[in-house]
């Protein structure tokens, strides 16, 4: 696992909207098994790298490889190759408003793991469970589920293919703190099992804390700091000290020394 | 993981007592049927007291965790301790697809449709439907006017700004589509009355055949249609999102009222912009006729004219137009409503976008129908 082999890089990358650049020559790169959270302030572009990598956003400038291929530049069947070894979670869920809960987790494994409908619903309602979802909510369609159940509903569209890469827009905000704890806990005994990548966007310090081995701070149009946490708290920045040593940071960090 | 893997087995080892279940390979997604079928053979012969042996397995993933879990039972598999060859992660996986199976139970199976049952009650839930349907649109229609008559008289109220932008993307937007049909029709009528009157020696009377339909009929009702399809599809659409994305709600606990703020400039705005399209959808398909008129029957313009004024009295056009502001309202209100029905779903909004087209059309040739019935009783 510490055979530091890249899964993404992020070379140069420029993003602009109109005038207002929101990345500037971001280098970052993620690799093999790690679970790298990537922090900064509002407005700082988090979602835009995300999308940027996963290949919906065409970067203004710069380069995007994943597993060591451009996405944008690959042909349409060939990037829909890549894209089944993705897992994505986005910030309000997406789930498919059309389908219930079990279906939506079944379309990726009845179009791309090629099962049948039978054993894809099946498999369907074990994501479920995995992620706490209790069986009654497999049949719910998306419209009437609760915000953390449309969140954890939609991790486990996300875990549906078993990806190598999990990208994940802050998962736990709207959870309890009860769900996001096991939520931390999930991700670690799947991480550690199956072996995958993580690129976790958050703004939970106790999901800082508990399961990244890497934290990326976004700050002035790059990436600031890239490093294990303690490195990355020790960073002589302004933003950063607040960020890990105002009063939220100091509880999230006690809590986990004891 | 990328790398290949070798399919992955289940199988009974039955020289050892009481038999050791193996499980070898990689038990992850692609393999899925083939291990569902393993996992058939061998369920009858696990009992509880079997060995098992993991030291063959390859790569494990969750899909092949849960059929792990299946064949010894989520409860054992939960309680798996070390010693089987499984390492701790592994182990970690398997506990944890294992305790979240052991919740788990089948959901309750659809009901199986009856033929002829579900029949009728498809057309009684159908009929029930319109009636309620019915009774919301009149409750709606009754809300709208109490708004109307509660900020007639406070001009600070009036939504200015948004009215004018609304008549601007109904009517001024619209007027291109509009007379460009109006005067397509006008001309395919003059030629079906060029064509049929021909034969009576009667084609001078093709003026008035345009002038009349177009005056009574065709000027208010192609533009009523036109705008059931443009406009209340979005009316329907914006307010629709708005109710989706909870906007409707925040309105409300601002303080502020969602029918004052966003139906009566929509409703207002069609009831101007409705009428004067009508004129002009009148005057296009008048001058279609016109054209037809002098290429296939040699009347000019001048005489077109002439005809108009003596035959078609000023009547048959107010008969016309007295119908648009009526169907300006209708419309205009059909389409807020179905705004406000949608439940947050991008398929709520789009159902309730085809509903309020389709209603608003029926309502309006139904209205129509009705005011041509009145007309003739009254001898207009």
């Amino acid at each position: 696992m510490n055979a530091r082999e890249p899964i993404v890089e992020v070379r140069d990358l420029t993003n602009r909207f109109g005038e207002q650049a929101v990345h500037e020559h971001l280098d970052l790169t993620v690799y093999r098994g790690e679970i790298l959270g990537v922090v900064g302030g509002s407005g700082t572009g988090k979602s835009v790298l995300l999308r940027s990598i996963v290949g919906l956003r065409r970067p203004s400038e710069g380069a995007v490889r994943v597993f060591g291929q451009d996405l944008l530049a690959l042909p349409p069947e060939q990037r829909s190759q890549l894209e089944r070894r993705f897992g994505v979670l986005f910030q309000d869920g997406a789930l498919f408003s059309s389908m219930t809960v079990a279906e939506n987790i079944a379309l990726p494994l009845i179009e791309h793991a090629g099962l049948t409908r039978e054993d894809a619903t099946r498999l369907a309602t074990v994501k479920l469970a995995l992620v706490g979802l209790s069986m009654d909510t497999a049949g719910k369609y998306p419209a009437s589920l609760s915000g953390g159940m449309t969140k954890r509903a939609a991790l486990a569209r996300a875990l549906a293919l078993d990806p190598e890469v999990l990208f994940l827009d802050e998962p736990t905000a709207g959870l309890d703190p009860i769900s996001a704890a096991a939520f931390d806990q999930l991700l670690l005994t799947l991480r550690n099992a199956l072996g995958f990548t993580v690129f976790l966007v958050t703004h939970d310090l106790d999901t800082l804390y508990t399961t990244c081995d890497r934290v990326a701070v976004l700050s002035q149009k790059r990436v600031l700091v890239a490093d294990t946490l303690e490195k990355v708290a020790a960073t002589d920045d302004p933003w950063i000290r607040d960020y890990f040593h105002g009063p939220r940071g100091r509880a999230a960090r006690s809590s986990l020394s004891i | 993981m990328a790398t290949e893997g070798t399919p992955g087995t289940a199988s009974i080892d039955l020289s050892s007592g009481t038999g050791r279940l193996v499980v070898a390979g990689d038990w992850t997604l692609p393999y899925y049927a083939s291990l569902h079928a393993h996992m058939r053979i061998c369920c009858n012969q696990v009992s509880d007291h079997t060995a098992v042996d993991f030291t063959g397995l390859g790569a494990l993933d969750t899909a092949g965790a849960s059929l792990l879990a299946d064949l010894l039972g989520p409860a054992r598999v939960a309680r798996l301790a070390a010693g089987t060859g499984l390492a701790a992660e592994r182990a970690a996986l398997l506990q944890t697809v294992g305790s979240a199976l052991a919740a788990y139970c089948k959901p309750a199976r659809p009901r199986r449709s009856k033929g002829l049952e579900d029949f009728l009650a498809r057309i009684g839930a159908g009929v029930e439907s319109f009636g309620k349907q019915t009774l919301l649109l009149l409750g709606f229609v009754g809300i709208v006017f109490e708004a109307l008559g509660r900020n007639f008289w406070r001009p600070k109220h009036w939504r200015v700004t948004s009215l004018v932008s609304h008549v601007e993307q109904t009517g001024l937007n619209a007027l291109p589509i509009v007379a460009l049909l109006s005067f397509m029709v006008g001309a395919v009528v003059a030629f079906l009355g060029a064509t049929v009157l021909a034969d009576f020696g009667a084609t001078i009377y093709t003026v008035d055949l345009v002038g009349y339909a177009f005056l009574r009929e065709f000027g208010v009702i192609l533009t009523a249609i036109l705008l059931a399809g443009r406009t209340a599809s979005a009316f329907t659409a914006q307010i629709g999102s708005m109710k989706a994305r909870e906007e409707i709600d925040a309105i409300r606990t601002l303080g502020l009222d969602p029918v004052e703020l966003l139906v009566l400039p929509r409703v207002l705005a069609l009831l101007v912009s409705l009428p004067l399209l009508t004129f002009i959808a009148m005057m296009a398909g008048v001058v279609g006729g016109a054209v037809v008129c002098y290429a296939t029957l040699g009347i000019t313009p001048t005489m077109f004219i002439n005809l108009f004024h003596e035959d078609i009295h000023v009547r048959q056009f107010l008969v016309g137009i007295a119908k648009a502001p009526f169907f300006a309202f209708l419309i205009a209100v059909i389409g807020c409503m179905e705004g406000f029905k949608v439940a947050g779903s991008a398929q709520s909004v789009g159902e309730h976008t085809t509903s309020a087209v389709v209603q608003s059309i029926f309502v309006v040739i139904l209205f129509d129908a009705i005011a041509a019935l009145f007309y003739t009783g009254m001898g207009w």
